[in-house]
């Protein structure tokens, strides 16, 4: 579904992501791990355009889109929900679900209104009060409803359990799971939180210095030796 | 624990001592402003000391200071004697009065200024209906700014550009080809907006201090153009002899041509020169409406959400599948458009225009204007308008003092309400039951 091949981005002269090679298959849920300043984040902003990949090719089904514009990726079925949430606070709940919802049909709307507020029925609460105003646990269900107001087949998802209460990191989890599980979105998620993320995730993929270093099921990287001394146990 | 002390202990010396402190400030600032007057003497010039103001200065920054610390020192310091705290307020209940009254205060504007000119008294009097028309011309100004800074937060200090470009339009369409106001009108806005297009790309990458600075650039870039550009402009001589709107064809003249009708002769009123006046006014109030009318609209629109969308994070805006691009240009635009239509009055009121009407100052009022009101507010525009444009004309009497009463209130705003008198954001949607609904529009009237 997604295929990054050789993918080299740059901020200035400092080289980012120095040749990612990664492949994500419809229907699957995958993480990639590593520590603060590995890339991941610089690799899910890659794939949506912000900053442009210098070198290799991004590719989302039949279509190429390494120079594609971030808003016609986006309108192709990839929604992301970036790092830091970014909700726009001074708009309501309900607004900022607005700004998320498909552009192609707004008579899906109200439909996915309902099903976002299914997943998360605090939103429904919270409908008409500001996004600035909530907490960040719902601030981060809120980016995740927003980016799922477009019918994405494709979630990209920046650090979903960041500065959370761990109750939290759970009920958010549980819905990435449920609607990877019943609403056939495809998920690719980065995380610091390796234990749960690689529990979640089908497979992952372990980032150090803007390069991949080891990949797998999420299960066997869980119990390799070197991701647990890593991202695991201590430190 | 003893009982929390809620007034704490006045240090009398150290209030003294800011308030010299001040007194100082005060006194270095005056004796070369205030205290030294040049006056023409036999032989030149010579210096006249006014030592008396300067004492009076210093005294009364000294004693406004000690009373301001002393304030400041003996109010309520814990929380919950001071009821909600300045951020609760803003991000809960934020505008309690436009909320409850919005709708009425804004109906009961509206009447008022659509009654006034008949109410009689002091309101139906050429002056003020003069002077409504130059705050009406502000509001209208401030609205149109409004969509630019208020709604997509792009920061734009050469605004009065467009309100020259839309002036300029008209006059030299009207003088060299003999085209009426209602045929320049939209042809007057859609060259301003394409002006704005004009500012637009160049700037697309900018934000906030960075663009404001070029938006300077380009509005002083415009009005030197006019300046030199003798030929067509008529350079500092401006260009003068503009016509006068007509009544759907029905001039304002006292004399009436051979085959045809003035206003006053179709009407079978007799002649009186308020007629134009009175018309020119609610020209400019059906302008103004519009703008406002199409604001209001434009918010609960996909494009006007994705402009306030803009201004809270472009970053958010790009990976909802936003074009940032689109939606910046057609903001500059259809703001650009709207300060043409009010530049275009504007000429046609005045009948004569030059670049001095046109300079950085008018671009600072409007601006002074939409953030003082609240950024995005549109009532408070109206609000802001009245009160700077209209103070400012009540206060002529003051002559000199009237920049410094000027000064004073924007500051005493600022002081009092950091982020504009209205800056309760009214939200585009709500839901009553199950059912979607736009929410009653309750701001914004003239």
């Amino acid at each position: 579904m997604l295929t990054l091949e050789g993918v080299q981005t740059y901020y200035g002269n400092i080289e980012a992501l120095k040749g990612i090679d990664l492949e994500v298959q419809q229907g699957e849920i995958v993480t990639i791990i590593g520590a603060n300043g590995a890339g991941k984040s610089t690799t899910l902003m890659t794939i949506c355009g912000l900053p442009r990949a210098a070198e290799g090719r991004i590719r989302f089904e039949q279509y190429d889109i390494t120079r594609m514009p971030t808003h016609e990726i986006v309108q192709l079925g990839i929604a992301q929900s970036p790092e830091g949430r970014r909700i726009f606070p001074r708009m309501t709940v309900l607004e900022n679900l607005q700004m998320g919802a498909s552009k192609s049909n707004p008579d899906f709307f109200e439909q996915d209104l309902a099903h976002v507020q299914e997943l998360f029925p605090i939103l429904k609460k919270r409908e008409n009060q500001r996004g600035g105003t909530l907490s960040g646990g719902e601030q981060q269900m809120l980016a995740i409803a927003r980016a799922l107001m477009s019918r994405p087949r494709l979630l990209l998802l920046d650090e979903p359990s960041l500065g959370l209460a761990p109750l939290v990191v759970r009920q958010i989890f549980e819905v990435i799971e449920q609607i990877n599980r019943e609403d056939d979105v495809t998920v690719l998620l980065v995380e610091q939180n390796a234990f749960h993320a690689l529990k979640l995730a089908h497979r992952g993929y372990v980032m150090v210095n803007g390069r991949i270093t080891l990949s797998g099921a999420g299960d066997e990287l869980l119990d390799m030796p070197e991701v647990r001394a890593a991202y695991l146990e201590g430190g | 624990m003893s009982e929390v002390q809620t007034r704490p202990r006045v240090e009398i010396a150290a209030l003294l001592k800011e308030s010299v402190v001040a007194a100082l400030v005060a006194l270095g600032l005056t004796v070369v402003m205030v205290g030294m007057k040049t006056v023409d003497q036999p032989g030149g010039l010579g210096l006249e000391y006014r030592w008396n103001w300067v004492a009076a200065a210093v005294a009364s920054v000294f004693i406004g200071r000690f009373l301001f610390a002393l304030w400041r020192e003996t109010r309520p310091r814990h929380a919950a004697e001071r009821g909600p705290s300045r951020q609760q307020r803003m991000l809960t209940s934020g505008g309690d009065f436009i909320r409850k009254f919005g709708l009425w205060f804004s109906l009961f504007a509206l009447g008022f200024a659509i009654a006034m000119p008949f109410l009689g008294g002091p309101f139906s009097t050429r002056y003020f209906i003069d002077v409504a028309t130059y705050v009406t011309i502000y509001i209208m100004l401030g609205w149109g700014l409004n969509i630019v800074v208020g709604l997509a937060g792009l920061l734009d200090l050469g605004y009065v550009a467009f309100y020259a470009v839309g002036a300029y339009a008209y006059a030299l369409l009207s003088t060299h080809f003999g085209l009426s106001f209602w045929v320049v009108l939209p042809l007057a806005g859609m060259m301003a907006a394409s002006f704005g297009m004009m500012l637009g790309f160049p700037v697309l990458r900018l934000r906030g201090d960075y663009l404001a600075i070029v938006t300077l650039g380009f509005g002083e870039i415009i009005r030197i153009i006019l300046l030199n550009w003798y030929e067509l402009t008529g350079g500092p001589d401006g260009i003068s002899g503009i016509p006068r709107p007509s009544f759907f064809g029905l001039d304002f003249s006292r004399r009436v041509p051979e085959n045809g009708d003035t206003f006053h002769t179709f009407f079978g009123l007799d002649y009186s020169s308020m007629h134009r006046i009175i018309f020119l006014y609610y020209l400019i109030l059906a302008l103004a409406l519009i703008t406002n009318w199409f604001t209001l609209r434009v918010r609960k629109l996909p494009i006007g959400r994705a402009w306030e969308a803009l201004r809270e994070d472009e970053i958010a805006c790009r990976s909802l599948g936003i074009n940032p691009t689109n939606t910046k240009l057609t903001a500059f635009s259809i703001g650009a458009m709207f300060g043409g239509f009010a530049g275009s009055f504007f000429a046609t009121r005045q009948g004569f225009i030059s670049p001095e009407s046109f300079t950085f100052i008018e671009s600072a009022v409007i601006l002074a204007i939409v953030v003082l009101g609240g950024l995005g507010s549109q009532i408070g525009v109206v609000v802001a308008s009245v009160v700077l444009i209209g103070g400012t004309e009540l206060f002529r009497g003051l002559e000199e003092y009237r920049m410094l009463t000027f000064g004073a209130l924007m500051v005493a705003i600022m002081v009092w309400k950091p982020r504009g008198l209205f800056s309760f954001r009214r939200p585009t949607v709500i839901l009553e039951g199950k059912k979607i609904v736009g929410s009653q529009a309750g701001e914004g009237s003239g």
